[in-house]
């Protein structure tokens, strides 16, 4: 059986993946995907920790995580795909118009 | 009588709220129908209400009656209650009288005036609260009177209100009369704190109980506090700077209110108030000395004056003056004879200065008058009546009330020599102003310009009316108290008995004056005749016979003439030493340093700056920069987690 340990470090680097990708990258639907990457990369801690405390309530969680990230994908997409057409860029530099 | 006692109460606080609510709408005669109605109905009211209390059974002792209780609160409790005794009587029917020739003046003489119904509903609303201070059974009540007077004071001296001196002696009438009534609160509070109840029957009975000596200084306390008010009210030294002032009403509020009525409200206190202060006959002797030094101030003051109606103003000042003597030296009934006479010849004396005012187009001055007695027969004459009343005359009604108190300063229980002669100098320096009055105004050639001159005549019958029949008073109501050497019985000193005798008989035993060498009633008589006729003899042969006199003796006198002719200069001592510290300390402290500086300044500004200035500063971190903002996330984060398990 694979350690918990193991498992965590490999949560951890899916998350750091994450969160560099997300400051690092100017394209939002890379953003976007690296958001996703750290939400799997919380819920494999979450299944990881409910298979060694034997315990069912972080398999029930990680249900509710993919279901809002599915939701937040249609709506997510959707935003993105309007700011395509609005606007003729993707980069996230260019959407600075709510600042004063 | 428990009625009638409410009838003559309500109908001037019906005719006010008419006028005051609706008299906009009124033609002018409407006005002053209901305005004198109602006063004449509650004069009536008041007449009937001395003859059916004069039938009564119970006669002599008070008549009480409670309507309904007005405040209560833990022990303290005040109804609305009224009291009915002999100087009740005397008071509502003096008042009411007076009252409803003046409302009946003021139909003549406020004919070319603006605010005609405000004019009656103020009146009006003045009537009611001077009856309710008189009529009033407990001290509570009595000071709701008591303001509601000085608040109808207030709106009648700024009449005028778009004149600013008219408004600012409004403002100084009633600032300063303030500070008598700090006085008065604190002796209401004194009283139920020691007593536990404020009416007037409780505390005197228990007062009454009290052997001679006993709470001696808390009672000298209440009556130091109480004659505090009546100074503020009466005018008296040294709060009397307000009343000159008041002359900027209209001429028949300067009879009614400031010359008849409400300053003698201070005087009435104290009657009322005897049995107390026949227990303290250290606040007594005060009440004597300030009323003596007061009467003697503002005669000397009105020596100089030019403008009529401010020699009349001071010599109501020293007229009040004399019925504190009254009061003071323990002989009340004279004190109150004195303020019935007074209403009668010093309103006239005002109403016949409105009545030249009125013909000379507001000319007020005495320097421009003169020989008006061809153009103003009736006015002449009553004028010249009062004013041998006021000065003590023989057979008028002023002879006889000044020499109740001067006998009474002479012999009376807390008399003394200093009192009576400082008195009667008193005496002869009133028939001196007041014959120079009526000189300057009525005798010797014309010194009007033209134009006035020319326009001058004489008032209207609705004028002229009032004048006779308080010209007629004024003759007639000193024969109520002839005094014994004359061959009378003091009638109304002795009517006056069941509310003064005993404290009057218990001053008498406790002051244990050696006695004196007796001068006699007659003598007393004698003086003031002597020191009345050289007094009017002087007026003549200054302002008659030999008119350049007076001039010559003010460049001769210089220092003494400019003193006088400046009032002491107590205006301009007050200014200095309250109104300036008060205004200087309002603009740089008040104003500049803590309004404009900490209030503006530090907090409504200080506030905004605040905002905005953090603001500008923490605006710089939404930089619209996503990648930004997603740092900051993270060394939040970071940050939190460490917190967390380094904990």
């Amino acid at each position: 059986m694979v350690p918990l340990a193991h498992i965590l470090a490999l949560s951890v680097i899916l998350f750091t993946l994450g969160v560099a990708g997300f400051i690092l990258r100017r394209n939002i639907i890379t953003i976007f995907m690296c958001i996703e990457l750290m939400l799997n990369a919380v819920n494999l801690a979450f299944i990881a920790f409910a298979r060694y405390l034997g315990n069912l309530d972080g398999q029930i969680f990680v249900f509710f995580v993919i279901v809002v990230a599915a939701a937040e994908a249609a709506v997510g997409l959707a935003i993105i795909i309007a700011v395509q057409r609005n606007r003729g860029s993707l980069s996230i530099d260019d959407m600075n118009s709510m600042k004063l | 009588m428990e009625y009638l006692l409410l009838l003559i109460l309500l109908p001037p606080l019906a005719g006010a709220t008419l006028n005051g609510i609706l008299g906009r709408r009124f033609p002018r005669p409407v006005v002053s129908l209901i305005a004198c109605g109602s006063s004449g109905l509650s004069a009536i009211f008041a007449v009937a209400g001395a003859w059916v209390y004069s039938t009564l059974a119970t006669n002599p002792e008070p008549l009480i009656w409670k309507y309904f209780t007005w405040i209560e609160a833990g022990a303290f409790r005040a109804d609305f209650a009224l009291y009915y005794d002999r100087l009740t009587l005397v008071m509502t029917v003096t008042v009411t009288l007076v009252s409803f020739l003046i409302h009946l003046y003021s139909r003549g003489y406020m004919e070319h005036e603006g605010g005609y119904y405000r004019f009656f509903a103020y009146l009006n609303l003045f009537l009611f609260m001077m009856l309710t201070l008189i009529t009033a059974a407990n001290y509570p009540l009595m000071f709701v009177g008591w303001e509601g007077v000085g608040l109808c004071s207030y709106l009648l001296i700024g009449f005028y209100f778009r004149k600013k001196s008219a408004s600012d002696a409004g403002k100084k009438a009633f600032i300063v009369t303030r500070i008598g009534d700090v006085g008065f609160t604190l002796a209401v509070a004194l009283i139920f704190w020691t007593f536990g109840s404020a009416d007037f029957h409780y505390v005197f009975a228990r007062v009454a109980d009290l052997p001679p000596g006993q709470m001696a200084s808390t009672l000298t306390a209440i009556g130091l506090l109480l004659f505090l008010g009546a100074v503020g009210k009466s005018a008296q030294l040294p709060l009397f700077v307000w009343l000159p002032d008041a002359m900027e009403g209209p001429t028949p509020v300067s009879a009614l209110i400031h010359a008849a009525t409400m300053v003698t409200a201070g005087v009435y206190l104290v009657a009322r108030s005897n049995v107390i202060f026949s227990h303290a006959p250290e606040a007594l002797g005060t009440v004597a000395m300030i009323g003596c030094l007061t009467a003697f101030f503002a005669a000397t003051i009105a020596l100089t004056q030019n403008d009529l109606k401010r020699i009349l103003a001071y010599s109501t000042i020293s007229q009040l003056g004399y019925m504190f003597v009254g009061c003071g030296v323990g002989v009340f009934s004279a004190g109150i004879f004195h303020l019935m006479t007074h209403a009668f010849f010093k309103s006239l004396l005002f109403l016949a200065a409105g009545s030249v005012m009125h013909a000379l187009s507001g000319e007020l001055d005495v320097r421009k008058m003169g020989g008006l007695r061809r153009i103003m027969k009736t006015t002449w004459i009553t004028f010249f009546v009062a004013t041998l009343a006021i000065s003590g005359v023989p057979l008028l009604s002023g002879f006889f009330s000044k020499d109740a108190i001067l006998a009474g300063a002479y012999e009376g229980p807390l008399g003394g020599p200093w009192l009576y002669w400082l008195a009667t100098i008193t005496a002869g320096l009133t028939a001196f102003y007041m014959f120079r009055a009526l000189l300057l105004t009525f005798h010797g050639s014309s010194r009007m310009e033209p134009a006035v001159e020319h326009h001058a005549h004489e008032s209207n019958g609705k004028m002229t009316f009032p004048l006779l029949v308080l010209a007629f008073f004024s003759v007639i109501a000193g024969y109520v108290s002839l005094p014994p050497a004359l061959g009378g019985s003091e009638w109304f000193a002795h009517y006056l008995e069941p509310v003064f005798g005993a404290s009057e008989a218990l001053l008498k035993a406790s002051a244990m004056r050696p006695h004196t060498e007796h001068l006699g009633e007659l003598g007393v008589m004698g003086v003031s005749v002597v020191v009345a006729a050289a007094g009017i003899l002087l007026a003549c042969w200054f302002y008659w016979k030999s008119t350049g006199l007076p001039t010559y003796l003010a460049e001769r006198f210089d220092g003494v003439y400019r003193v006088l002719v400046n009032k002491y200069y107590v205006d301009e001592i007050y200014r200095w030493l309250v109104v300036r510290p008060v205004t200087r300390g309002s603009e740089t402290v008040l104003w500049r340093a803590v309004d404009s500086g900490a209030i503006d300044g530090l907090m409504v500004n200080g506030s905004a700056d605040l905002t905005t200035g953090s603001g500008g500063v923490l605006r710089r971190i939404q930089s619209g920069n996503l990648r930004s903002y997603a740092a900051w996330i993270l060394l939040g984060a970071v940050l939190w987690l460490g917190y967390v398990v380094l904990q």
